[in-house]
C-alpha cells in the first residue's frame, strides 16, 4: 500500500505543477498590459506602474512564475486589489461555506441517486425503468442556473416555506443543495444502474438465490455492494463538477462560497484574487481525484498492483 | 428515446434557422409601456424589462446556442483528432508530450478553466467560443487516442503500412475513419454539454453580452425579476433544458445503436 501511495502522489506532482502554470499563465492571457486593465482605462501612469511592481509584472517572466510557485508553497498567494486582504485568508474564509454546500450537495445527490438506480436495475425494462432513466437525462439536462431559481420561485416566493437567499440555517441549505445536487444525482443514478445489472448478471448473484436467498437481499447484501466500486469512484471524480457548479449555485442563492468570491472578484477586476479562488478550487479537485483514487485502491486490492 | 432527441433537435434548428423570419415580432423592438408583461394570447412568452417579446428572443437565441454548439464542437473535434490520432498512432515522446497536457487539462475543471480565460480575455461570444473549444478538444482528444491504440494493431492499417503508405495518409485514410462512430456519439453529447456552457458562463456575465439573445444572458436579467416577472426565468431556462435533453437522448440512442456490447441489454 505504501509503494502504491508514493507512486500515486509522484503521479500527481506534474498534475498539481501544471494546474499551478494554468493559473499562472491566466493573468498573462490578458490582452494588452494586465496592470493597466486591473485598474481601467483612466488609470495614471504612476498607478499602473506602481500596480505593475506590486505585482511583479515588470519583473522577466521566468522569475514570477518561480516567485508564483513559491508563493503556493508557502501559502502566499498575493493580496487583493480591492481590499488588500492576504488572498488566502479570503478564500480560506468563505471555505467553510463552499465545503457545507458542497457536502449538502452530494448528500442530497447520493440519497436520490442510489435508491433510483437500484430500482432501475432490478425493474430493468419496465415503466418503472424507462421512468428512473428518463428522470436521470432529464436531471443532466436541466441546468443548475434554471433549476435554482425555479426552485426559489416555488418553495420561497410562492410558498414561502424557505428562504430565498443567504447562509446562516439549515432551511437555507435546503434550495442550494437540491439545486447543486440535482445533475449529479442524474449522474449517479445513472452509474448505479449499470453498475448493478453489471453485477446482476454475475454467477454469485445466480448462486446465492439457487442458495434460497432472497431476491432483495441477493440485490442489497451481494450485487448492490460490488456494484459500489464505481459509484463511489464516480462521486469522488464528480467533487469538481461539484465545486464548479458551486460557483454558479452560490451566485443564484448569494451563499457566500469561494464560487461567490470568484464571480465577484472577476467583476472588480481583481486579478491576484480570481487567481486565487480558481487555484484553490482547482487544487481541491486534484486533491479529491487523489483520494478517490487512492480509496479504489483501499477498495480494490488489484488495483494497488497494477 | 433517440427518434424522441432527434425530433427535438430538428423542431429547435428548424426554429432556429425559420423562426425569426416568421415571428410578427422583432427581438429587439421595445414596448416600454407593456415592460414586464406576462405571456398573453399576442406575446406568448411574455415581455421583458425592456418590453422586448421573450418568444421572438427566445427563437433567435436558439441560433446562438446551436452556433456556439457546432463551432465549439467543430473545433474541438478538429483539433482532439489531429492530436488524439497523432498520439496514439506514433506514440513515444509526442504521445508522452500530448497526455501529459491532455492529464493536466483533465485535472482542471472545465468550466472553471472556461470561466478564468474569459475572466481575463473578456466577456465575447468570440471569447467563449475560444474558452469552451480550449477545454473542448482534450476529450475528443482522449477518445481517439484510444480508438487509435487499438486501431493502429488491425490488419488492413498494417497492410497499408506495408505497402509504404505515408503516415498521414495512413491516419486520414485508414485510421481516423474507425474512430468516427465513437466521435460523433461524443459530438452529439457535447453539443449539449457547450449549449449548458454557453448558457452558464452568459447567465454569470461573462458570455454573450446585450443586445444579443442568448438563452443564458435572458435567465441573468430574469433573476432580477423572480418575485414580479417569473416568465423571464421560465421560458428561456425551459429552451436549454428542452434543447440539452434532446441532444442528450440522441447522443445516448445514437451510443447504445453503435455500441455492441449495450444491444439487448437496455429494454
Amino acid at each position: 500500500m505504501f509503494r502504491f501511495l508514493v507512486r500515486r502522489l509522484a503521479l500527481t506532482l506534474p498534475v498539481v505543477l501544471g494546474v499551478a502554470t494554468l493559473v499562472f499563465a491566466l493573468i498573462h492571457l490578458i490582452p494588452g498590459d494586465p496592470a493597466q486593465a486591473m485598474l481601467g482605462e483612466t488609470a495614471s501612469e504612476q498607478d499602473v506602474q506602481a500596480l505593475r511592481e506590486r505585482l511583479g509584472l515588470d519583473r522577466p517572466l521566468v522569475e514570477q512564475y518561480g516567485a508564483f510557485l513559491a508563493g503556493i508553497a508557502r501559502g502566499d498567494l498575493g493580496t487583493s486589489l480591492r481590499t488588500n486582504e492576504p488572498v488566502a485568508t479570503a478564500v480560506l474564509d468563505r471555505l467553510p461555506a463552499t465545503l457545507e454546500l458542497a457536502a449538502a450537495a452530494m448528500v442530497v445527490s447520493i440519497g436520490a441517486a442510489i435508491p433510483l438506480g437500484i430500482i432501475a436495475a432490478v425493474r430493468r425494462g419496465t415503466f418503472v425503468d424507462h421512468l428512473a432513466t428518463t428522470l436521470a437525462l432529464t436531471g443532466i439536462s436541466i441546468p443548475n442556473f434554471w433549476l435554482g431559481p425555479l426552485l426559489a420561485i416555488v418553495f420561497a416566493v410562492e410558498l414561502g416555506w424557505l428562504p430565498v437567499a443567504g447562509r446562516g440555517t439549515a432551511a437555507h441549505l435546503v434550495l442550494p443543495a437540491i439545486s447543486l445536487g440535482a445533475a449529479l444525482a442524474a449522474i449517479l443514478a445513472r452509474m448505479t444502474r449499470a453498475s448493478l445489472l453489471e453485477e446482476l448478471r454475475e454467477p454469485y448473484v445466480l448462486a446465492a438465490r439457487a442458495r434460497g436467498t432472497s431476491r432483495a437481499r441477493a440485490v442489497l447484501r451481494h450485487a448492490f455492494r460490488n456494484s459500489l466500486i464505481p459509484v463511489v469512484t464516480l462521486v469522488g471524480l464528480q467533487f469538481g463538477g461539484v465545486l464548479t457548479g458551486a460557483v454558479i449555485t452560490e451566485t443564484i442563492f448569494a451563499w457566500p462560497g469561494v464560487g461567490r468570491l470568484l464571480i465577484q472578484s472577476i467583476g472588480f477586476r481583481d486579478y491576484p484574487l480570481v487567481q486565487g479562488c480558481i487555484l484553490f478550487i482547482a487544487m481541491t479537485y486534484v486533491a479529491m481525484n487523489l483520494l478517490t483514487d487512492l480509496a479504489y485502491g483501499v477498495l480494490d486490492p488489484r488495483i494497488r498492483y497494477e | 428515446m433517440t427518434k424522441a432527441g432527434a425530433a427535438i433537435v430538428a423542431i429547435a434548428v428548424l426554429a432556429a434557422v425559420v423562426g425569426p423570419l416568421i415571428t410578427p415580432f422583432d427581438p429587439a423592438n421595445q414596448e416600454l409601456a407593456l415592460r414586464l408583461s406576462g405571456p398573453t394570447s399576442t406575446h406568448w412568452f411574455g415581455l421583458d424589462e425592456l418590453g422586448r417579446d421573450i418568444f421572438a428572443r427566445v427563437l433567435l437565441g436558439a441560433r446562438i446556442s446551436l452556433l456556439v454548439g457546432l463551432v465549439v464542437v467543430g473545433v474541438s473535434s478538429t483539433i482532439g483528432i489531429a492530436l488524439g490520432s497523432v498520439a496514439g498512432y506514433c506514440g513515444g515522446s509526442i504521445d508522452e508530450a500530448i497526455s501529459r497536457v491532455i492529464d493536466i487539462l483533465l485535472a482542471f475543471p472545465g468550466l472553471l478553466l472556461a470561466i478564468g480565460l474569459v475572466a481575463v480575455l473578456g466577456p465575447s461570444l468570440t471569447n467563449v467560443v475560444l474558452a469552451l473549444s480550449v477545454i473542448g478538444w482534450v476529450g475528443y482528444a482522449r477518445l481517439v487516442r484510444g480508438q487509435v491504440l487499438r486501431a493502429r494493431e488491425l490488419d488492413f492499417v498494417q497492410a497499408a503500412k506495408a505497402l509504404g503508405a505515408s503516415t498521414p495518409r495512413i491516419l486520414a485514410r485508414h485510421v481516423i475513419p474507425t474512430t468516427l462512430p465513437a466521435v460523433s456519439v461524443q459530438a452529439t453529447l457535447g453539443m449539449g454539454g457547450a449549449i449548458l456552457a454557453e448558457a452558464a458562463l452568459s447567465f454569470l456575465g461573462l458570455g454573450v453580452q446585450p443586445p444579443t439573445p442568448s438563452w443564458g444572458t435572458m435567465l441573468n436579467y430574469g433573476r432580477g425579476h423572480l418575485l414580479d416577472a417569473p416568465h423571464l426565468t421560465i421560458f428561456p431556462g425551459l429552451a436549454i433544458a428542452i434543447l440539452v435533453l434532446g441532444f442528450n437522448f440522441l447522443g445516448d440512442g445514437l451510443r447504445d445503436a453503435l455500441d455492441p456490447a449495450t444491444q439487448g441489454r437496455r429494454a
